[in-house]
């Protein structure tokens, strides 16, 4: 699954709905469901909030699921990239001023199974979601 | 539009539906200007009927403490769903003492 979309915010609703959509062949748990909303949320947010400074930056959205069961999400976005990514990573580290927690990746992190980042300065950053659902379709819930 | 209460100096925000950054940001605007008109002693955010929260909402309620601090007030939350509570608990916003 691929998307592109401008970085407006009222675009995050639609964007973690898609990715929510998408991942429900994997037979998920409202939990699981809400917990892959709230990170492509997050991710989607941070291109809205951090890469632009303009409501018409693009942002690619692209979701598969490997052999094994596992979803991978991909966000990305051609901004202004992150120069320290592991200072960016901390919890409660921000720049975005006193109305944000500076959360948005360790919510990442807790929710989804791993989190890989790469980003170079004016070019833009790649947020990769991964996470493995274990339950075979012949398993009983 | 906001959906509050008013009483006793208490002013109840209800709050509803998903709160991302996109909708955070009209809450904010709403509840600033409700709490500076009102001056009330005790804000309440009762987030009952909230569906979706993602950090934006942990930004609100942590500026919300700030904005009630400054007014020389209080900030609580209640009500917080199960799939709410998750995110508010990893914020530790809860070590601010604003969980009912
Ligand atoms: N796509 C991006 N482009 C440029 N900078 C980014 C991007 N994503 C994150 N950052 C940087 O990383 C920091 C931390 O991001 P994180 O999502 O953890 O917190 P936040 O967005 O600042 O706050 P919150 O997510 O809690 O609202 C941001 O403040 C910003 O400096
Ligand atoms: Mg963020």
């Amino acid at each position: 699954m691929e998307l592109k979309i401008p970085s407006r915010s009222i675009n995050e609703s639609f964007a973690r709905s898609v990715a929510a959509s998408f991942c429900l062949q994997l037979d998920p748990t409202i939990a699981e469901l809400a917990e892959i909303k709230t990170a492509v949320s997050e991710a989607v947010t941070n291109c809205i909030v951090h890469a632009y400074d303009t409501p018409d930056g693009e942002i690619y959205i692209k979701a598969e699921i490997t052999a094994d069961n596992t979803l991978i999400i991909k966000v990305r976005d051609r901004g202004r990239g992150i120069d320290n990514i592991k200072q960016a990573m901390e919890p409660l580290f921000t720049t975005g001023g006193e109305e944000r927690a500076g959360l948005g990746f360790a919510v990442m992190e807790s929710f989804m199974d791993k989190v890989k980042v790469t980003s170079k300065p004016n070019k833009g950053t790649t947020v990769t979601l991964y996470k493995k659902f274990v339950r075979a379709t012949n398993e009983k819930p | 539009m906001l959906n509050t209460d008013y009483r006793d100096n208490v002013l109840t925000v209800f709050l509803s539906g998903e709160i991302d950054q996109h909708t955070g940001q009209t809450l904010r605007r709403e509840i600033d200007s409700c709490t500076e008109a009102l001056r009330p002693h005790l804000l309440c955010l009762d987030f009952s009927n909230v569906k979706f929260m993602d950090s934006s909402g942990i930004g609100l309620i942590m500026g919300r403490f700030r904005q009630m601090s400054l007014l020389g007030g209080r900030l609580k939350i209640t009500n917080l769903p199960d799939n709410i509570k998750r995110i508010v608990m990893l914020s530790g916003v809860q070590t601010l003492g604003v969980l009912v």
